[in-house]
């Protein structure tokens, strides 16, 4: 059942530049969505979008529509929408320490959500938060309830992050690079996390980041973004494995593996444009090896790749039948 | 070279320490962020340097080049002591040595042209000057992959990638014979990292430079480095060759780091649990084996005592009680 559907949107700054432009993708209950792409490609942008939560700085919505169950969420007056930023639509991001509250106790800020959105009493919202940190794995919860952020380990914060949003119970939850800043260690931790609460509680997420390696391990389906368009969306075995956009086969090959390669490394030449900057046509195409005149020219539109059902990609030449040279995807 | 003649850099049972306020106490603490540590790297070699955060690594880093005071051991650079040593010996390391940041928008002066923050370089330690001084500008700014018409700009004016690169012209112009790099790639999108660290392994190549290479990302240290040293709570619990050591971690740590890689391959799950908890505060370090409350593989001997020694196999060590008195080495495999 689709539980998000977002068609055609599109974001333009004040000098009318399209910072985000024509982005569509849907997504299912229980599904895990990575949306990948390097700085300034719009991912983040594309979710504050749906939760009506852009940057003052002039951006606005110029067209398209995000559906939540149906309900065309960009049409809600500001009361809907409070009603439904954190207890429909959660969202944690990368750095924990800046979004939780320094002066307020762990178990406060969980509680807090229960109250507004649940009108749960004060002794059932503490109740609450010391189940809430209870399902995402901290230890002695009902002592760590009245801990403030400071008392916590980077990986416990993302943790506490995590129980703020979930605790309002919201059925999507969107992790803006939730652990990036974290070590490694500790990202597999909060990574088996998500998948676990998403097994346990149904619940859909869009996880950006820029490591298709956690992509790999955590999501069910990719879009890839570059420069504010989709390049390509589909499963993740059919993207990472064989992927059709010469940017995904770019980042695919970029990035070493675990068993590290030899030699010089396969790179994207060039570097992302700035959003005055934007190339006509397809907006890869200066960096990419298979431009022809008309990538110049015309912009590609998202269309299947020939025999898969929802692999999609965005390319005029959709690179048929090639494979990313990666040795070890199998 | 012989084996006989001195490395370029020999670190001997370094230690840092930093005082910290322990609430409302007048006691003062110590916070041993490097603790103990040897390393000896050659001219020419690639030591990557990995740890989780708060391991100590970027102490260990500033220490060697000497902007962090030792609490004890040594440091000696092409067979001179630097720390306690001759304040001509410690010029020589400055010299000689050259260190790239993580954000270059920080490292870099930002009213500064990066072509006149190049150029400064280039003065001071009198490497060129007067009608040199642009030529070999210019010279440095192709040899990292930017235009000499990009002298002119500003840190701000330009990308992240770019600037970095900008912040190694800046570090090759005094013609260094060590680098450290301190997580310079960790910033970047992932396909500007790559071209910085191909940047790297050409440099390398082509100058015949030694890199300590600190990060945490561990697939791009097996990349880019021959020799590995991994740090748990600022001492290295092991080090070797790169391959022996990712291929056959011997401490449960590494092959915890190892193991946690994330790999681009759909088909692979979520490895199981290989480390119990999070990296503690250096402030309280355990008893015993200082990594014991987090392995799966500790023994009752592991929670008291001195921490394990390091003990060597051929060109590995390692500082762990597992694999004792087996002369094979039954390595701890990945995913167990």
């Amino acid at each position: 059942m689709t539980l998000l559907q977002v068609s055609d949107l599109t974001i333009e700054d004040g000098a009318g530049t399209m910072l985000v432009d024509g982005v569509s993708f849907s997504l299912e209950k229980g599904e895990i969505l990575g949306l990948v792409g390097e700085s300034g490609s719009g991912k983040t942008l594309t979710c504050r979008a749906m939760l009506r939560l852009l940057p003052g700085d002039g951006l606005r919505i110029r067209r398209g529509e995000v559906r939540l169950d149906g309900a065309d969420v960009l049409g809600y007056d500001e009361p809907r929408m409070r009603a439904l930023r954190g207890r429909e639509i959660g969202m944690i991001f990368q750095n924990p320490a800046s979004h939780l509250n320094p002066v307020m106790s762990i178990g406060s800020q969980i509680a807090e959500g229960r109250r507004i959105h649940f009108g749960a009493s004060r002794r059932e919202a503490r109740r609450d938060a010391i189940e809430w940190l209870r399902q995402v794995g901290i230890p002695d919860p009902a002592r760590r309830v009245d801990n403030y952020p400071h008392e916590f380990s980077g990986g416990m914060r993302q943790r506490a992050m995590i129980a703020v949003a979930l605790a309002c119970e919201p059925r999507l939850l969107i992790a803006d690079e939730p652990t990036t800043a974290l070590d490694v260690t500790v990202q597999m931790q909060v990574l088996r996390l998500l998948r676990d609460l998403r097994d346990r509680l149904g619940l859909a997420v869009i996880f950006i980041t820029h490591d298709l390696g956690v992509v790999a391990q955590t999501c069910d389906r990719v879009t890839v973004m570059y420069a504010g368009r989709l390049c390509e969306t589909g499963g993740k075995r059919e993207v990472l494995a064989a992927p059709r956009h010469p940017y995904t086969q770019g980042l695919v090959t970029c990035q070493p593996s675990s068993d590290g390669g030899a030699g010089r490394m396969i790179t994207i030449p060039g570097q992302p444009p700035l959003a005055k900057r934007f190339p006509t046509g397809c907006r890869f195409h200066p960096r990419c090896g298979h431009a022809t005149a008309q990538c110049a020219a015309v912009q590609p539109e998202m269309l299947p790749v020939a025999g898969s059902g929802r692999h999609e990609a965005a390319c005029h030449h959709r690179m048929e039948g090639t494979r990313a040279g990666r040795d070890h995807v199998r | 070279m012989s084996a006989s003649s001195a490395p370029l850099l020999e670190v001997e049972d370094l230690s840092v320490a930093f005082p910290v306020s322990q609430g409302l106490g007048f006691r003062r603490r110590l916070v041993h962020a490097v603790n103990e540590v040897s390393l000896r790297i050659e001219a020419g070699q690639t030591w990557g340097l990995v740890g989780e955060s708060g391991s100590g690594k970027s102490t260990l880093g500033r220490a060697i080049l000497n902007l962090e005071k030792p609490r004890s051991g040594r440091v000696r650079f092409d067979g001179r002591l630097i720390t306690g040593g001759q304040a001509a010996d410690v010029a020589m390391l400055r010299r000689q040595t050259a260190m790239i940041f993580q954000d270059p928008y920080s490292s870099l002066n930002p009213r500064q042209s990066i072509g006149d923050g190049i150029a400064e370089v280039l003065r001071v330690h009198g490497k060129a000057g007067g009608t040199g001084l642009t030529a070999r500008v210019n010279e440095l700014l192709v040899l990292v992959g930017l235009s000499p018409e990009q002298a002119t700009s500003r840190p701000h004016a330009l990308s992240g990638g770019q600037c970095q690169r900008a912040a190694i012209a800046r570090a090759l112009a005094m013609e260094p014979r060590l680098i450290v790099a301190d997580e310079c790639v960790a910033a970047l999108d992932v396909s500007i990292q790559a071209q910085i660290i191909n940047l790297l392994m050409d440099l390398r190549e082509r100058m015949g430079l030694a890199l300590l290479f600190i990060a945490h990302d561990l697939s791009v240290v097996r990349r880019l480095c021959d020799q590995v040293a991994v740090m748990y709570l600022g001492r290295i619990v092991e080090s070797g060759p790169a391959r022996d050591i990712f291929d056959h971690p011997l401490h449960p740590y590494t092959a915890a780091l190892v193991a946690a890689i994330p790999e681009i391959d759909p088909d692979m799950p979520l490895p199981g649990e290989l480390l119990r908890g999070e990296p503690p505060s250096p402030v309280s370090v355990p008893e015993g084996c200082t990594f014991h409350p987090r392995c799966i593989q500790a023994r009752p001997s592991c929670r008291q005592g001195p921490p394990p020694a390091l003990r060597r196999r051929g060109d590995r060590a390692f500082a762990c009680v597992l694999h004792e008195g087996d002369d094979g080495i039954h390595p701890v495999t990945k995913g167990a």
